[in-house]
């Protein structure tokens, strides 16, 4: 640190650089890009974006509108979040269902209890081209998963969507370049850097409101495949399975039907730091059984146009 | 339990194909216990189902479908890590020739470089482009692994065979600072725990080596504030305040700056940032300021202090090319500096460095992955420093008009050792 950061009113740490790194992608994007939008699951990932789109153009309002891929199978908490938050920053809200595309015969409908998750790639792609954006601001973090560890901060999808992890375009510096020709669009991960500890440490700081399940909770649950699945109108137990009341919660926000809780009391932001700094299984391994499928499981779902 | 404050560290590792620079930074993740346990048990699965033994370090950063397969790094990886003292960003780059315009990335952006060198093969070419690479793009720092020391049964001569080597390199590139280390990324000796075969070296880890490096993040003391203007934000009451990422200096309400290219003077009145109104930002910081002066000033212009930067449409450039065919001279693309996009013009190609001895040959054409000296001419007036002085405002991509690919990175000037 330079001497002069020492003399700062106010000190600049990592969490300042993160926040001011997003918030520089945010304006770059919107500069460069003629139709943005911002993909909001709801998730603690998608409200720290929000919260950070919104200091990244104060005083004015958002320059961009904000979408929800919504699969029909999500938790009621998430739901109310998500309207509140939208509320709160004043921007414009588009909804894009999943249900939707099975009534158009465009993908199959799995059942209620079966999994939406990779059907979400039509709708979404579906609704950029409907409305023709040509950049999708996400809340993904290299963390997360070693597919998304290879991906660029403007990451580039063809006219079918689609991600080439082999033909990347070279980004240096801090030189985001996101022209595209119609049809094409980019993805914006202004989270990139963060990991899921700094996520926190900032939710923390910044004492932002959250969607309650993130929180520990008592809970009928059941364990399936090593998850503890929340009893609920998608997941109804199996014979040979026995409802359990915990103390649990969520550690990421997907469908009701394929993330599991984890077992906690942190019921403070604090709480929750302090149990994320000490953890020893990963977000995603802990709780997603999206991911599980194979080996490449995010690659493959990336590579058709996933988040 | 209150979490400590620690400062960041961008790395990223550069050296041929096959050197170990993936296997290095797997060692590195799993003996600092940065792995999860889940993460540490899905590489053992993939190492078995693809029969390279019981943990195959490498696929720790190599996690495409493509890397697993064919065992070579294609793109940058970014891992994070974290140790009492310190917080690291690490971009595992490709050693590949291929992959060249990867390793750019990921070093574009680093304050230090780990060198992976194989002792049994010293410096190939590949390994001296990448070390070029990396000191035009301004790297200061780095930290050599002479891996694979195992299979010279840890001699001492081998090991200084290659050092001698290096140090001849890395003196002619100007690198301030050079600590090498002989290691086994595959059994471990020298990156996070002292070696037992090497008594006659009494140098640090790898991983003290990188904790205790004093490369710092890239903020020039002689250089002057740089805010290129991203975007104009309007304020309730009419006024207007300017959004950057401010760097190169510090910036005070009260300082006087001009507003380039237009050549205006004025005063800062008021910053702001993501925490609120501020008297003082710091580089790197996001802020947005008001000045004192009625201006029209917009995004692309740039709002600088003492000394300040060249108004130019024509100047001289070092170039990385990444163009799947030649650059010559007479061709147009489209060049992005800060936050001002300008078509440019090749005006002419001054020469090829030759890898090898880092001369300058008389060439007139760039092939692809190669570096050169071009003059450029651009259709707007860009406001630029020398490269070497401010990394922001020295550096420039090209971009292809019609793909809007990205197909060189640009540093302002020419290097020392050029």
């Amino acid at each position: 640190m330079t001497s002069d950061t020492l003399q700062a009113p106010h000190m600049t740490d990592h969490l300042d650089l993160l926040e001011s790194h997003a918030i520089f992608i945010l304006r770059e994007v919107v500069a460069e890009c003629e139709r943005p939008v911002l993909l909001f699951s709801g998730g603690k990932d998608s409200a720290v974006l929000l919260h950070l789109a919104a200091k990244a153009f104060a005083p004015q309002q958002l320059p961009f509108p904000v979408m929800h891929i919504d699969t029909g199978q999500n938790f009621p908490e998430v739901l109310e979040y998500r309207d509140r938050a939208v509320e709160t920053t004043g921007a414009r809200l588009i909804v894009a269902k999943v249900q939707d595309s099975i009534d158009q015969g465009k993908v199959v409908d799995p059942g209620p209890m079966g999994s939406r998750n990779r059907l979400q790639t039509v709708t979404l792609l579906d609704a950029i081209t409907d409305n023709s954006f040509d950049a999708a601001f996400g809340g993904a973090r290299r963390d997360e998963d070693k597919a998304r560890a290879k991906e660029r901060i403007l990451s580039f999808r063809d006219a079918f969507g689609q991600w080439d992890p082999r033909q990347q375009r070279p980004e240096l510096w801090q030189l985001y370049q996101g022209k595209v020709n119609p049809g094409e669009h980019l993805r914006a991960f202004p989270l990139s850097d963060w990991t899921e500890l700094d996520i926190w440490q900032y939710i923390e700081r910044e004492q932002m409101d959250l969607p309650t399940i993130y929180f520990a909770h008592e809970r009928d649950v059941v364990l399936r495949d090593s998850m503890w699945l929340a009893v609920g109108p998608f997941v109804e137990p199996h014979t040979d399975e026995k409802i359990e009341r915990l103390s649990v919660r969520f550690r990421t926000v997907g469908d009701a039907n394929c993330t599991g809780a984890v077992l906690s009391h942190a019921m403070t932001l604090s709480q929750i730091v302090n149990e994320v700094a000490i953890a020893n299984v990963s977000e995603r391994g802990a709780t997603r059984a999206d991911d599980r499928f194979s080996e490449t499981a995010m690659e493959d779902r990336k590579r058709e146009g996933y988040f | 339990m209150k979490l400590a404050h620690k400062d960041l560290l961008r790395l990223a590792t550069v050296g041929s194909v096959d050197d170990g620079k993936s296997t290095l930074i797997g060692r590195l993740l799993v003996d600092t216990r940065q792995l999860f346990d889940d993460q540490l048990d899905a590489v053992v699965a993939a190492s078995e189902k693809r029969g390279v033994g019981d943990l195959d370090l490498s696929f720790v950063t190599d996690g495409l479908r493509a890397e697993r397969e064919q065992g070579i790094t294609i793109d940058v990886a970014y891992r994070y890590a974290s140790t009492p003292t310190r917080k690291f960003i690490i971009a595992d780059c490709p050693g590949h020739v291929q992959y060249t315009r990867n390793m750019a990335t990921g070093a574009s952006t680093a304050d230090l470089a780990l060198v992976v060198l194989n002792v049994a093969h010293g410096l190939k070419e590949q390994s001296r482009r990448h070390l070029c690479i990396a000191a035009l793009l301004g790297v200061r720092s780095i930290v050599v692994a002479v891996n694979k020391m195992d299979e010279v049964n840890w001699s001492e001569s081998a090991y200084l065979s290659v050092v001698d080597e290096l140090d001849t390199l890395a003196n002619e590139l100007g690198f301030e600072s050079v600590v090498s280390i002989p290691i086994s990324a595959l059994l471990g000796d020298n990156v996070v725990d002292p070696s037992l075969n090497t008594p006659w070296f009494d140098g640090p880890t790898v991983l003290h080596a990188l904790e205790s490096s004093d490369a710092g993040s890239w903020s020039s003391a002689h250089g002057g504030a740089r805010l290129p203007v991203q975007w104009v934000l309007r304020q309730p009451g009419g006024g207007r305040t300017y959004a950057g990422m401010l760097n190169g200096s510090t910036l005070r309400v009260g300082d006087v700056v001009t507003l380039l290219p237009a050549n205006i003077e004025t005063t800062i009145s008021a910053i702001n940032s993501g925490s609120g109104p501020r008297e003082l930002a710091t580089t790197g910081l996001s802020i947005d300021v008001a000045l004192d002066a009625e201006t029209d000033a917009g995004r692309g212009d740039l709002i600088a202090t003492a000394p300040l930067p060249t108004v130019t449409k024509e100047f001289a450039a070092t170039i990385c090319w990444f163009g799947d065919s030649p650059l010559r001279v007479g061709q147009r693309l489209r060049l992005k500096h800060t936050s001002k996009v300008t078509p440019v013009r090749v005006k002419s190609l001054n020469g090829v460095v030759d890898i090898a001895t880092l001369a300058i040959d008389g060439n007139t054409m760039l092939q692809t992955n190669e570096i050169g000296l071009a003059t450029l001419q651009s259709a707007e007036a860009l406001v630029l420093d020398d490269y070497r002085d401010n990394r922001v405002s020295g550096s420039f991509v090209l971009i292809d008009e019609m793909t809007n690919a990205t197909v060189a990175a640009g540093m302002v000037g020419r290097a020392a050792f050029l």
